[in-house]
């Protein structure tokens, strides 16, 4: 009795041991076409690519309609496809794909594509002219890096203003009105926050864009060709600590429109519950705002009174070919064919709800929801979101120095020091 | 869990009592040969997959293991490494391993951009140049084959959408192709060619990629399955000098040291792209660790801070935690159960969700703490009340843990022994402090020590409170609340992207330090046992 114990120890202990041994070795054999459920791997940070003549990795939120579309695409080719949605993105796949075990085709964020072209990731799309004309010139600007073209954008998106309606009636014309008309409503105490624009601890240098170009800063100039030039940093220079003084005039000490309570967590929720008459966010705000049950209404952000227009980031997502994907030709055959349709478009519109890029599709789908009409007006007053990869070392630090500024720290000194730190990061 | 339970088997082992000779039962027998069958096949059938792979590292480590393993367990000789192998294979794979291999990558330039070798950095450069001849017609494509559909040679059966027009692309040029039958615009049957179906062309991919038909204004590639398009590629890579030219501006690009990469850049400096290559740079990483004067002092203060939030963890924890034991204890408390369940509500909600809800509590203006206690603190602003803040969260979050504990390991001390105190005069806290508390520390050490390892790595307590914040404008990658594990992964993933190298170099020392803390703190816990 007591040496077969010991023998089924011993056995768990060599089960173990060689479970741990030649776990990673084992190739998983799937040979399942139907892509159904979000790969089990998936889910858990380590993805690991199906087995198909074509697979596409995406998120959760896009994978019903990115599905639908390959299917055609499988079914009208009489190839299998697996859409998998894998968590972490960008990351996973840049290593998957160095691994030669990633996907054939990758759908994300413009802005992914800097990190995607300097780790070799992502091949160039060949587009004619003619079909690249159709989509909004933001989208295309967005998705052209280094003069090439690597995506093929389907949704635009920026940020927006949100109005409740049964607070503040009239649609502001520059943000100083919208500022005035929130702050009476605070003093009066109707609401808890004069304009919710998320700062929180840590700042939101996304957020606070469209008011800092409208003072006239920037944060990475243009190259003649539309590139972003990271040896051109507008963070530090005059314009920037103007802004930052204007900031600071604005942030706690001064006016207090602006505050470090109204942060990234709380800050739609808040408008939601009618405690802030505007909201500063993107469309992915409307599905709650129209929840809320209030009168609404949204429109492009304005600018200050006699300063420069406001322009957010845009950000635009699009679908990527995989430099070492393993089915290249039916990735291309996608990529620039069955994705690049009015159809597939209106199908990512539906399925993922992001404004589209396509202009047919703009023109039709506004006719339905004018509503859209504003997002579309923010997105393309927008400029891309820098997609260098130097813009990584900028938003953490620019964040900060908001928050810091909000917080009541000198506007043009903060803005200096922050402009040394971010070049000091990226030289 | 497997090594605890055998490292107690020797005392009863073989050599005390000798089991006689045929004592095994046949099932066991069995099972033994079935365990040592499956090990060896599956290291058999590995083998291949190593040899191609050309791992001869692992190849030799799993043969050596089987070997082993068929010596210790299939004879009688070495009885106690019956017991050793296990946990010394485990520690060899999960500990050493990882460790050398961290090591091996903390002397290289790996992360973002130094993924590829240079041969595929250049490649990837050259490939992505090819731009579209403007104004030239995209071409309606079949591919055909004169030999065999997997191996070619292949060539490109095109259809001019505009003219509709067949013509042949290979190696040599464009040529009329008169024989062919052209439907819907593109060509179904060619004298002398097979066609290939969409998955034959998707197979051959990589060969296709490699043809191009040279043309006036540069050459015909495949586009996908169905079409093909005309361009150039202006760069051209010089092996012999290693350098890559742009033939339509003439500019010349050349491999040149940039911080601790390789990019190609032109005589003025100006890099052609972002992508660079894997290098081995030997201690740069240690080096920068130790040199970048502001690492330097971020990581002493930071380290301090680290010691400060595990040690106050623990001690508060411990603290409150043994309070409401020993008073929770006590057998005149009605209702122990239900404040018992109530106490550990805190334990039963995952952490992540607390910590959320807390991140919320703390907010200036909105924040549940500052509502009850009409403080109007700026709680995360300021690095002390941030600091406050985070360990008055860390003490909610962790007290019913050491309460639990407590109140089993004061149950398991005798009444008697009380009594006892109490008859010689040692009642009250007297009796608590000299009698109690030091058997409650002998079971509760070694868990005080494991709570210790735990905070001092604890991650998501800061991460989801605080983000590591405040931070100071002019450093925004250390943070008021930071601790090393925070600020390191900051450091490796944050705003510039992956830095392996730099990374695994950081773990490394985290490693050194991590294990001189645990050493030092299991003296101290050896010393505590010693009361008895």
């Amino acid at each position: 009795m007591r040496i077969s114990l010991r023998a089924a120890v011993a056995a768990v202990g060599i089960a173990a041991l060689t479970a741990g041994c030649g776990g990673g070795s084992s190739a998983p054999a799937e040979t399942d076409a139907a892509p159904a459920e979000p790969d089990a791997a998936a889910t858990t940070g380590a993805p690991a690519r199906d087995d198909a003549d074509l697979v596409v990795w995406t998120d959760e939120l896009k994978i019903g309609a990115v599905t639908e579309i390959a299917e055609q695409f499988g079914e009208d080719n009489g190839i299998s496809v697996a859409v998998q949605a894998v968590t972490d993105l960008q990351a996973n796949f840049v290593t998957a794909n160095a691994a030669t075990n990633g996907p054939d085709v990758v759908v994300g964020a413009h802005d992914w594509i800097g990190n995607m072209v300097q780790n070799g990731a992502i091949d160039p799309l060949q587009i004619t002219a003619d079909q690249l004309g159709q989509y909004s010139e933001v989208a295309v600007d967005a998705v052209t890096y280094d003069e090439q073209l690597y995506g093929l954008p389907y949704g635009v998106e920026a940020l927006v203003l949100y109005r409740n309606t049964d607070l503040v009636p009239e649609a502001p014309a520059t943000l100083d009105e919208a500022f005035a008309t929130g702050l009476e409503l605070k003093e009066a105490g109707t609401v808890e926050s004069a304009f919710n624009l998320p700062v929180g601890e840590l700042g939101d240098a996304y957020h606070m864009q469209p008011l800092y170009t409208s003072l006239g800063g920037y944060v990475f100039g243009q190259d003649p060709a539309g590139g972003y030039d990271p040896t051109d940093l507008g963070v530090g220079d005059e314009a920037s600590q103007a802004a930052g003084e204007r900031i600071e005039e604005l942030g706690e000490g001064g006016s207090g429109v602006l505050t470090r309570s109204v942060s990234g967590d709380n800050s739609i929720a808040l408008f939601a519950d009618g405690q802030a008459p505007y909201l500063l966010s993107g469309p992915w705000a409307r599905a709650d705002v129209e929840a809320a049950g209030f009168g609404w209404d949204v429109q492009a952000v304005p600018g200050f009174e006699g300063a420069e227009p406001a322009q957010p980031f845009t950000g635009v997502q699009a679908f990527y070919v995989a430099s070492n994907g393993a089915n290249k030709a039916f990735a291309q055959e996608f990529v620039g064919g069955a994705v690049n349709t009015e159809e597939a478009m209106k199908t990512m519109y539906d399925g993922a709800d992001i404004p589209p890029s396509l202009v047919s599709l703009q023109e039709s789908e506004v006719a339905a929801d004018p509503q859209l009409q504003a997002y579309l007006d923010a997105a393309s007053a927008g400029q891309p979101m820098p997609s260098i990869p130097q813009m990584g070392s900028v938003f953490e630090p620019l964040g900060q120095a908001y928050s810091a500024i909000i917080g009541g720290a000198d506007g043009a000194e903060t803005m200096v020091a922050t402009g040394e730190t971010i070049r000091t990061a990226i030289s | 869990m497997v090594q605890q339970q055998l490292s107690t088997a020797p005392q009863e082992s073989p050599a005390a009592h000798p089991p006689p000779v045929g004592s095994r039962s046949v099932p066991v027998l069995l099972l033994k040969v079935a365990v040592l069958a499956v090990l060896l096949s599956t290291v058999v059938s590995l083998t291949p997959a190593l040899v191609a792979a050309e791992r001869w590292g692992f190849l030799v480590f799993f043969w050596v293991l089987v070997v082993l393993v068929v010596a210790v367990y299939a004879t009688r000789r070495a009885i106690p490494l019956k017991y050793l192998l296990p946990g010394a294979v485990l520690l060899l794979s999960f500990v050493v391993y990882p460790v050398i291999s961290t090591f091996q990558v903390s002397l290289t330039n790996l992360g973002d951009g130094t993924r590829a070798t240079r041969e595929e950095a250049t490649a990837q450069i050259i490939g992505s140049s090819v731009v579209q001849t403007p104004d030239a017609p995209r071409y309606n494509l079949t591919v055909g084959t004169a030999g065999s559909p997997t191996a070619g040679p292949f060539a490109f059966l095109l259809v001019d959408p505009a003219s509709g027009e067949a013509s042949v692309g290979t190696e040599d040029g464009l040529e009329p192709l008169p024989g062919a039958t052209v439907t819907d615009g593109f060509v179904t049957a060619a004298d002398g060619y097979e066609l290939l179906t969409p998955v034959e062309v998707n197979d051959a991919s990589a060969a296709l990629a490699e043809l191009t038909v040279p043309t006036e204004g540069g050459a015909i590639r495949q586009l996908g399955i169905r079409q093909a398009f005309e361009g150039s590629t202006p760069l051209v890579y010089d092996e012999d000098a290693e350098t890559i030219t742009n033939t339509q501006t003439g500019v010349t690009y050349a491999p040149e040291l940039q911080g601790d990469r390789e990019f190609y850049v032109d005589p003025d400096g100006q890099r052609l792209s972002d992508q660079s290559w894997a290098a081995d740079v030997g201690f740069d990483n240690y080096v920068r660790a130790f040199t970048d004067a502001r690492i330097l002092s971020d990581f002493v203060g930071i380290f301090g801070w680290t010691l400060v939030f595990a040690t106050l963890s623990v001690a508060s924890t411990f603290a409150l935690g043994t309070v409401l034991a020993v008073v929770l204890n006590d057998r005149r408390v009605r209702g122990q159960k239900v404040y018992r369940s109530v106490l550990l509500l805190p334990y039963a909600i995952p952490s992540f969700i607390s910590l959320l809800l807390w991140s919320g509590f703390w907010n200036t203006d909105f924040g549940l703490v500052n509502d009850l206690t009409g403080l109007g603190v700026n709680w995360f602003g300021g690095e002390t009340t941030a600091k406050a803040a985070v360990l008055i969260t860390n003490l909610w979050l962790g007290f019913p843990y050491m309460f639990l504990v407590v109140t089993g390991a004061l149950q398991a001390i005798p009444e008697d022994l009380k009594e006892a105190a109490g008859i010689d005069g040692a009642s009250g806290f007297t009796g608590f402090r000299t009698i109690i508390f030091p058997l409650l520390l002998i079971p509760t050490a070694p868990l005080l020590v494991a709570s210790f390892a735990f905070n001092f790595n604890n991650f998501n307590t800061i991460f989801l409170l605080t983000g590591g914040g405040p931070f100071t404008p002019d450093n925004p990658t250390a943070g008021g609340t930071d601790l090393l594990i925070s600020y390191t992964i900051r450091l490796a993933f944050g705003a510039s992207g992956a830095q392996f190298g730099f990374a695994s170099a950081i773990a490394v020392l985290l490693f050194v330090i991590t294990g001189v803390v645990a050493a030092l703190q299991f003296r101290l816990t050896r010393r505590l046992e010693d009361v008895i």
